[in-house]
């Protein structure tokens, strides 16, 4: 046995470790700025005429303040957020918990769900659609990135707007990324909350993993 | 049951503070309501949560915001790149009339007139003799169809023309190594330009809209026009013209918005 093996032992890896932890309440307060003071912004020209954020939800008196907070912000989130992807990509974190997605799998979890044999159990392993859930919004928060460097540098990042075609397509591209954040947090909090082990790993830690074992929902179905 | 007197601490330090201090200090001391810290530590925590929202505009949340903002002009200075042209476009997709925006409604425009306007010239300059309309109209023109992007969030194609800014600060023999040059506008606006944007191919004085003198709503006689900069940052109507390198305050920037606001 290496002596690799002994720290590990003696120190076993928690499910969030600390760093994760950090970086995952350093976004919550991001995004949470980021939403209200962008609702702010949108109200002041909207892209829908049925669509304005009530006042209350916005964060900032008036437009000018909705942008100085979403430009402040915008380094939280994006630091944060590129130190995760390092992070996650480095220690194998994503790879571990997100993949791989398998058609089969997601099958198999939504007839559990459906017929309420759902595990809950192991909070250590995601299935499938709690997998996808989570690549699709690490990757509307890379469209929220990308969308809104488009918006605040159309001219000097001109490349960008290309991609997108207009100026108001990033615009729209923006809106719909927060979206699909905003309803990926109705589900995301509304799980923590009636899962409360969840929220709990995501103060404390949560239970020891054994991060050579690759992981798959089919081991969660068969443990339940 | 009797109360057992408690022995001495072992905590305890042997030597006290002096009680003299406490006589000194009394006035202090009865001034200490331990309600008014309660109440105050409430509304304290009652504010951050209830009017959460208009914390923005206390003078600490200002300052540090402000201070945020301070560090992204430095930043988008960097990011700008001084000869990368803006996109153009043909002049099927302009649009006529362009659009209005000021910090007041377009009925309350006040016409300039071209007969007793004058650009007064101030600062870093060699030749400060002011110009007259038909000075300024009688310049080589450059045309711009650029995109005019507002602070709110829309944006239209224009149809600028007028003479070049870098050719006309070269003109008069202003220094081009100064930071700033500040705009003064006949309806009391103020602006302020870095000089790299001044200096940029696409930042020009328009006289013309679509081929025609720009109209009174849009700032005749004329007005800056530069394809690097929000809607706000190209002052109307403008009076006179200060080459400088102290930091010149403009009118939507003591309201908050970002100085520099380059696109």
């Amino acid at each position: 046995m290496s002596a690799g093996d002994t720290a590990l032992r003696r120190h076993p890896r928690k499910l969030h470790p600390l760093p994760l932890r950090l970086m995952h309440w350093t976004n919550a307060v991001a995004i949470f700025i980021m939403i209200g003071s962008g609702w702010k912004i949108y109200n002041d020209e909207v892209i829908f005429g049925w669509l304005h954020f009530p006042e209350f939800l916005t964060i900032g008196k008036w437009a000018q303040h909705g942008l100085q907070w979403h430009f402040l912000g915008m380094w939280i989130f994006a630091i944060n957020g590129f130190a995760y992807l390092i992070y996650g990509i480095v220690t194998g974190r994503l790879r571990r918990m997100l993949l791989p997605v398998r058609w089969s799998e997601l099958i198999a979890t939504i007839k559990d769900a459906l017929s309420f044999r759902l595990s809950h159990d192991d909070p250590t392993k995601y299935n499938t659609v709690q997998k996808l859930l989570y690549i699709g919004v690490i990757c509307a928060g890379i469209m929220m990135v990308i969308s809104g460097l488009t918006i605040w540098k159309p001219v000097q990042l001109s490349e960008l707007l290309t991609l997108f075609g207009s100026f108001q397509n990033a615009r729209l591209v923006h809106f719909l990324s927060m979206s699909a954040i905003v309803s990926f947090l109705v589900v995301h909090i509304a799980l923590a909350l009636l899962v409360p082990q969840t929220l709990v790993a995501m103060l404390t830690g949560g239970p020891a993993i054994d991060d050579k074992q690759p992981s798959t929902s089919i081991e969660t179905r068969s443990a339940s | 049951m009797t109360l057992r007197t408690p022995s001495r601490s072992i905590f305890r330090p042997k030597r006290t503070v002096s009680q003299d201090v406490l006589k000194e200090n009394r006035r202090l001391i009865e001034q200490i309501d331990r309600r008014k810290v309660l109440r105050g530590g409430l509304s304290l925590g009652a504010l951050t949560f209830l009017t959460g929202c208009d914390v923005s505009e206390n003078d600490q949340v200002q300052t540090a915001l402000r201070a945020v903002s301070s560090w992204n002009d430095k930043v988008q200075s960097v990011m700008f790149r001084p000869n990368h042209l803006a996109p153009t476009f043909s002049e099927s997709q302009v649009v006529i009339p362009p659009r209005f925006n000021a910090h007041y409604d377009v009925e309350d425009v006040k016409p300039v007139g071209g007969a007793g306007w004058k650009l007064e010239l101030a600062g870093r300059i060699e030749n400060k003799k002011p110009w007259t309309v038909r000075d300024i109209y009688a310049l080589p023109e450059q045309e711009l169809i650029i995109r005019h992007i507002c602070v709110e969030g829309w944006d239209y194609i224009g149809q600028w023309s007028g003479p070049n800014l870098r050719q006309f600060l070269e003109r008069i023999g202003a220094d081009t190594t100064a930071k700033y040059i500040a705009f003064r506008c006949a309806d009391g606006y103020t602006e302020s330009l870095d000089m790299p944007t001044a200096l940029h191919p696409q930042t020009i004085l328009a006289t013309k809209y679509a081929r025609e003198p720009i109209t009174d709503p849009f700032g005749f006689p004329i007005r800056l026009r530069t394809s690097t900069k929000l809607g706000f940052k190209n002052a109307k109507w403008i009076v006179s013209m200060e080459v400088t390198n102290d930091f010149p305050e403009t009118y939507y920037g003591k309201e908050g918005f970002n100085w520099f606001s380059g696109i």
